[in-house]
C-alpha cells in the first residue's frame, strides 16, 4: 500500500475525470483519423491500411469539387485574416496606446460585438443586410462577413501582447530621438510580432472553420470546404470525406501548435 | 562642490514654478529650482513625492500643467521628448529586447540622422567606456542585471545629450552591485562632465553621489543643498527624519539670548541652541539631535546634565544604539561606534548614565 | 474566446492618442457596416411580409412574431391564444443547453482544478491539450462524433466485442447525442474561466480550512468553490449561450425530432419554402435571450470585480 497523501490541492477522482474529458476530446478525431487510412469502401469494416482515399480526394470524381472549395476556403482565409489582423492591430494600438477617450467602452463593444451575437443570429443578419442592399451573394459577400467575424478573433491576442509590453520601451525610442511613427515601426511593432502572428493564426483558423455564416452567405454555386463537406455529409459520412477531414484537422493542429510555441518562446525572454 | 544657486551662465536646467495636476490630485506644486551645468543633481524624496513627475516632465513624457522649464536658456516643457537634447536612464532599463546591444546603444544616433556606420562607431566607443565590448552582440535578456544597466546608460550618453536624467536606475540591483554602481556613476559623470538628474528615494545613494540634493515631499521642495548640509543642518522636521535617523524632541522655548534658545524638554532639562527666525519664547518646536553626536558617561561631561537609564542596547554591526529613558523625559537614542569600544564603555540596560552632547549638535525645527 | 469580452483592458499609455480616430476608424466602419447594421436591418425585416419565393416585401408587417405566439385556428381568424409549437422549440433549444452545460461543469471543473494545481511550469502544455480540439473544424468533430457514435460505429463495435451488449445502443438522433456533441463544441469555454479561477485561488485559504479541522471535501464546498464561483458561472455561460443557438449538433447529431432554434432559423431561408421575416423574428428572439443574459453575467463580473477590489 502507498502512504495516503495528504496534499490539500489533491482530489481522489479529479484525475480520472480529466482523462474521460480528454478521452471525449480526442477519441472521435483519433477514431477518424485512422479511418481515414482503411482500405474498404464502406466506413464500417476495417480491411486494411492504404491511401487510396488520399488519392480518391485529389483524382477521384468530386476531385474538381473539393480543389475548388479548398481554394475558395485558403483564399478567403488568407484575406480575411490579413486584414482582420491589420485592423485588429491599429484597433489595439487606438485603445491601448492612447489613452482614455469617452467612446472606448464603445469601441470595446463593436469590435467584441461577434463575439457575444450568436453565430446564427450574424448569418442571418449579414444575409439579410446583402439582400436588402442588393448586393449578389458570392465568394465577395463570404469574405465581408469573414473579415468582420475575423477581427475580434485577431483583437484578443494581439491587444493582450500590447498590454504586455510596457510603454517604456516606446518612450525609451522617443528620449532617443525617434518620431512616433518609428516607435511604432521600429519598436512597438517588432515587440507585438508574436501577438499578431497568433491574432493572424487564429484568424485564419477561425475563416477557415466557419460554416455557418458561409452557408448563409455563399449563394449558389460558391462553396468552401466546410459547405461542400456538410453537403456531402447530408448524404452519408463516406471514406473520402474522413480523408479530407483528416487533411483540415492537420493544418488546423499544425497551425495552432504553431501559435503555441511562438507565445511560449516569447514568454521565456 | 556647488553649494549655492549657480549663476545664470552655467544654468543647464531651470524648472520656473512648474505645478503639475493629475485632475484634482496636485502631484507637484509651484516648484522652481535650478540645476548647474556639470552637477550631479539629485531628487530625493518618498515615493509619490513628485520626484519622478518631475523628471519626467524635463524628459517630456508629462505635461506641464503650469510654469515653464528651460533647457541652457530655451524653454523646452512644450517641445515632445525626441526633440529634447536630454536623455533618459530608465527604471528597468527599457533595454529594446528585439536588439542586440550595439543596436540598442546606436539607436539614438540612428534616429538623431547619422549614418549607420558612424553610429556603430560611437556605440562602440560608449561600450568601451562601460567596459562591455565583448557583449556588444548579445541580446539584453542575455546580459545580468547590473550589464543591463551599464547598457542602458551607454545608450543615454551615446547621443550626446546635453543633460542626463536617471530615475531609480540602481534599485533594481541587489546592495553590493548598487554600492559598487554608486561610484562607477560618479565617475562617468566627472569623465563626461555631462550635467545628471539622478531621482532616488534612497537617502545614502543621494548623500553619497551627489552634489546637490533636492529633498521633496508631498510634491514640495523641502531643503535644497549640498549633502552635507542637509544631513547636519536640515530645516524642517521632515528632512531631519527623512535623511539619517534621529532624536525628535517636543519642546517648548523658554527664552531666547544672543542668539541663543534656551527650550525645557520636559522633566526638569533645559538645552540650549541656535535660535532661527520666526521662533520667539513659549512656542512649542522640535529638537533634533543625531544619535551618532550623542555620548554616554558614568559622570557629566557637560553642562546639560542630562541623566537616565539603558533601557537596552541594540548592535547594529558598526554601532551600537543604546536607548536611554532620561529620567522624568523622554527616550533618548544614542549611538557609538564599535571602533571606539576601546576609549567608552558598555553600559548594560538599567545602569544609569549621563547622556552628553556635542557642542552645536542640538537643531531646532518647526513642523 | 468570449472570455475576453469582460473588459477592455487598461489604457494607461497615451503615445499615439493624435492619431486615435485614424487608428480606430477601420474597425469602427467594418464593423459597423458588417455586424451593426446587419442586426438592426434584420430588426427591420422580422416587421416586413414575407414574400413566398423567399425574400420580404417592404411593407409593415408583424405576422412575424403574431405567428411565432399566437395560435389562430386553421383558417387564421380566430383570437389569440398562446402558440406553442415554437415556444416548445425554444424551451428544448434551452433545457439541451442546459444539460450540456451541466455535462460540461460535470466533466469541465474537476479538469480544470486537476489542471490548474500543475506544476506551474507544465499548465500551458495543458490548457493547450484542452483547446487543440476547440480549433479544429466545428463540423469535423461534429461528423466525427457521428461516426463514432453510430449504430455501427465503432463504439457500438467495441462495446458488443467486450461484450457489454448484445445489441447496438442507439445513441445518434437522441437528446443524449446533441448534449454530447453540444460538450465536444464548447468545452474548452468551460475549462479555461475556472481554470483561471483557481489558478489565482489562494490555496493557503484550503489550508487554513484544514488546520481548523476542515475536511477536504467540506473545504471544497465551503471554501474552494464560493472563492471560484465567478469563473463558473462564466464557463456556464460561455457554453449555455452558444449552445443555444448552435445548428451543427443538432442537425447533424439530433435528427428531425430534436430540432432546435439553430435548426428553425435556418430552415426559413432555405430556398423558396422559407419565411424571412419569420426567421429574423426568431432570430431577434434569440438574440434577445442572450444579451439579457450577458448583461446578467456582466453584472456580476463587475460585482465580483467590486468585491475583489474591496
Amino acid at each position: 500500500m502507498t502512504k495516503r497523501t495528504h496534499d490539500i490541492r489533491r482530489y481522489p477522482g479529479f484525475l480520472p475525470m480529466t482523462i474521460l474529458c480528454l478521452t471525449l476530446l480526442y477519441a472521435p478525431l483519433i477514431v477518424v483519423t485512422i479511418y481515414s487510412f482503411n482500405s474498404s469502401n464502406s466506413i464500417t469494416n476495417w480491411e486494411g491500411l492504404s491511401l487510396r482515399w488520399y488519392v480518391d480526394v485529389f483524382t477521384g470524381p468530386e476531385a474538381e469539387k473539393f480543389k475548388r472549395a479548398a481554394w475558395n476556403s485558403f483564399t478567403i482565409a488568407l484575406i480575411a485574416a490579413t486584414t482582420a489582423t491589420t485592423i485588429a492591430t491599429l484597433a489595439a494600438t487606438g485603445m491601448i496606446r492612447a489613452g482614455q477617450f469617452k467612446l472606448r467602452t464603445l469601441s470595446f463593444g463593436l469590435i467584441s460585438l461577434p463575439l457575444m451575437v450568436p453565430e446564427i443570429v450574424t448569418a442571418v443578419a449579414t444575409l439579410i443586410f446583402f439582400n436588402s442592399i442588393g448586393f449578389v451573394r458570392g465568394y465577395t459577400t463570404i469574405l465581408l462577413a469573414h473579415i468582420a467575424f475575423c477581427i475580434p478573433f485577431a483583437y484578443m491576442p494581439i491587444s493582450a501582447r500590447m498590454q504586455g509590453v510596457e510603454d517604456t520601451y516606446e518612450q525609451a525610442a522617443l528620449d532617443l530621438y525617434a518620431s512616433k511613427r518609428q516607435a511604432f515601426t521600429k519598436i512597438l511593432l517588432p515587440l507585438m510580432m508574436p501577438g499578431i502572428i497568433s491574432g493572424f493564426l487564429l484568424a485564419f483558423i477561425i475563416s477557415l472553420d466557419d460554416f455557418i455564416i458561409t452557408n448563409f452567405v455563399k449563394g449558389a454555386g460558391v462553396e468552401t470546404l466546410p459547405t461542400a463537406i456538410f453537403g456531402a455529409v447530408k448524404q452519408g459520412i463516406k471514406p473520402n470525406i474522413m480523408a479530407i477531414s483528416t487533411m483540415l484537422l492537420a493544418v488546423s493542429i499544425i497551425m495552432v501548435t504553431i501559435s503555441y510555441f511562438i507565445s511560449k518562446s516569447d514568454n521565456k525572454t | 562642490m556647488i553649494n549655492t544657486t549657480p549663476e545664470k551662465s552655467q544654468i543647464a536646467v531651470d524648472i520656473n514654478h512648474v505645478t503639475k495636476r493629475y485632475g484634482t490630485f496636485t502631484a507637484l506644486q509651484h516648484m522652481s529650482l535650478s540645476i548647474a551645468d556639470n552637477e550631479f543633481f539629485t531628487l530625493l524624496g518618498p515615493s509619490g513625492c513628485g520626484k519622478t513627475t518631475l523628471l519626467r516632465m524635463i524628459a517630456g513624457f508629462e505635461d506641464v500643467t503650469e510654469g515653464e522649464i528651460y533647457l541652457f536658456g530655451d524653454e523646452i516643457e512644450n517641445l515632445p521628448p525626441n526633440k529634447r537634447p536630454v536623455n533618459t536612464v530608465f527604471q528597468n532599463y527599457a533595454l529594446f529586447p528585439h536588439m542586440s546591444v550595439t543596436d540598442n546603444v546606436a539607436f539614438g544616433l540612428e534616429m538623431l540622422g547619422r549614418s549607420k556606420a558612424e553610429a556603430r562607431t560611437r556605440a562602440g566607443e560608449m561600450l568601451e567606456l562601460v567596459q562591455l565590448s565583448q557583449f556588444a552582440n548579445r541580446k539584453p535578456s542575455q546580459l545580468s542585471g547590473g550589464q543591463q544597466q551599464r547598457v542602458a546608460l551607454a545608450r543615454a550618453l551615446a547621443p550626446q545629450p546635453k543633460v542626463l536624467l536617471l530615475d531609480e536606475p540602481l534599485s533594481a540591483l541587489d546592495l553590493k552591485l548598487r554600492q559598487a554602481m554608486r561610484y562607477e556613476l560618479k565617475s562617468l559623470q566627472r569623465e563626461t562632465g555631462i550635467t545628471f538628474i539622478f531621482v532616488t528615494h534612497d537617502q545614502e545613494e543621494a548623500l553619497t553621489m551627489s552634489d546637490r540634493i533636492a529633498v521633496m515631499s508631498n510634491g514640495e521642495l523641502q531643503q535644497l543643498g549640498a549633502a552635507r548640509d542637509i544631513y547636519e543642518a536640515p530645516h524642517n522636521v521632515f528632512v531631519a527624519n527623512f535623511i539619517g535617523e534621529t532624536n525628535l524632541l517636543d519642546v517648548t522655548v523658554k527664552h531666547i539670548t544672543g542668539g541663543r534658545a534656551t527650550c525645557d524638554l520636559g522633566g526638569d532639562y533645559a538645552l540650549s541652541c541656535d535660535a532661527i527666525d520666526g521662533v520667539s519664547a513659549g512656542a512649542q518646536v522640535h529638537l533634533s539631535v543625531r544619535p551618532e553626536r550623542l555620548y554616554l558617561s558614568e559622570t557629566a561631561t557637560d553642562a546639560e546634565g542630562l541623566e537616565g537609564r539603558v533601557r537596552d542596547n541594540i548592535f547594529i554591526g558598526t554601532d551600537i544604539q543604546t536607548i536611554v529613558a532620561l529620567n522624568n523625559g523622554p527616550e533618548i537614542i544614542v549611538r557609538t561606534s564599535n571602533s571606539d569600544r576601546g576609549s567608552s564603555r558598555i553600559f548594560e540596560p538599567g545602569n544609569a548614565v549621563h547622556v552628553n552632547m556635542e557642542a552645536g549638535a542640538a537643531r531646532l525645527l518647526v513642523d | 474566446m468570449a472570455a475576453g469580452a469582460a473588459s477592455g483592458g487598461s489604457a494607461r499609455s497615451d503615445t499615439y492618442k493624435e492619431a486615435r480616430t485614424w487608428l480606430l476608424m477601420p474597425s469602427w466602419i467594418v464593423l459597423s457596416l458588417l455586424v451593426l447594421a446587419p442586426v438592426v436591418m434584420m430588426l427591420i425585416y422580422s416587421f416586413l411580409t414575407k414574400e413566398f419565393r423567399g425574400g420580404v416585401i417592404w411593407e409593415f408587417s408583424t405576422a412575424a412574431y403574431d405567428q411565432f405566439f399566437c395560435s389562430r385556428g386553421l383558417f387564421g381568424d380566430e383570437p389569440c391564444s398562446i402558440e406553442w409549437t415554437y415556444i416548445q422549440i425554444f424551451w428544448r433549444s434551452i433545457w439541451q443547453a442546459a444539460a450540456a452545460t451541466l455535462l460540461s461543469l460535470v466533466i469541465g471543473f474537476p479538469t480544470a482544478y486537476f489542471i490548474a494545481t500543475r506544476p506551474e511550469k507544465i499548465r500551458p502544455l495543458w490548457v493547450f491539450l484542452i483547446t487543440i480540439p476547440y480549433w479544429v473544424n466545428l463540423l469535423i468533430r461534429t461528423v466525427s462524433m457521428k461516426f463514432v457514435l453510430r449504430d455501427q460505429g465503432p463504439l457500438n463495435d467495441f462495446l458488443m466485442a467486450t461484450g457489454l451488449i448484445d445489441d447496438p445502443l442507439r445513441i445518434v438522433n437522441t437528446n443524449f447525442a446533441v448534449q454530447l456533441g453540444l460538450f465536444y463544441s464548447y468545452l474548452p469555454f468551460m475549462v479555461l474561466p475556472i481554470y483561471a479561477s483557481v489558478e489565482r485561488y489562494n490555496f493557503s485559504m484550503s489550508e487554513a480550512a484544514a488546520d481548523l479541522y476542515a475536511s477536504k471535501w467540506t473545504t471544497l464546498r465551503r471554501i474552494l468553490l464560493p472563492a471560484v464561483k465567478p469563473g463558473v458561472i462564466a464557463g456556464c455561460i460561455l457554453v449555455f449561450v452558444p449552445s443555444l443557438g448552435s445548428f451543427l449538433a443538432p442537425d447533424l447529431l439530433g435528427g428531425a425530432k430534436n430540432f432546435m432554434i439553430g435548426s428553425l432559423i435556418e430552415e426559413q431561408f432555405k430556398g423558396n419554402a422559407g419565411n424571412w421575416p419569420f426567421g429574423a423574428a426568431a432570430a431577434m428572439i434569440l438574440l434577445s435571450m442572450v444579451l439579457v443574459i450577458l448583461m446578467i453575467l456582466a453584472r456580476q463580473q463587475a460585482r465580483a470585480q467590486k468585491g475583489a477590489e474591496a
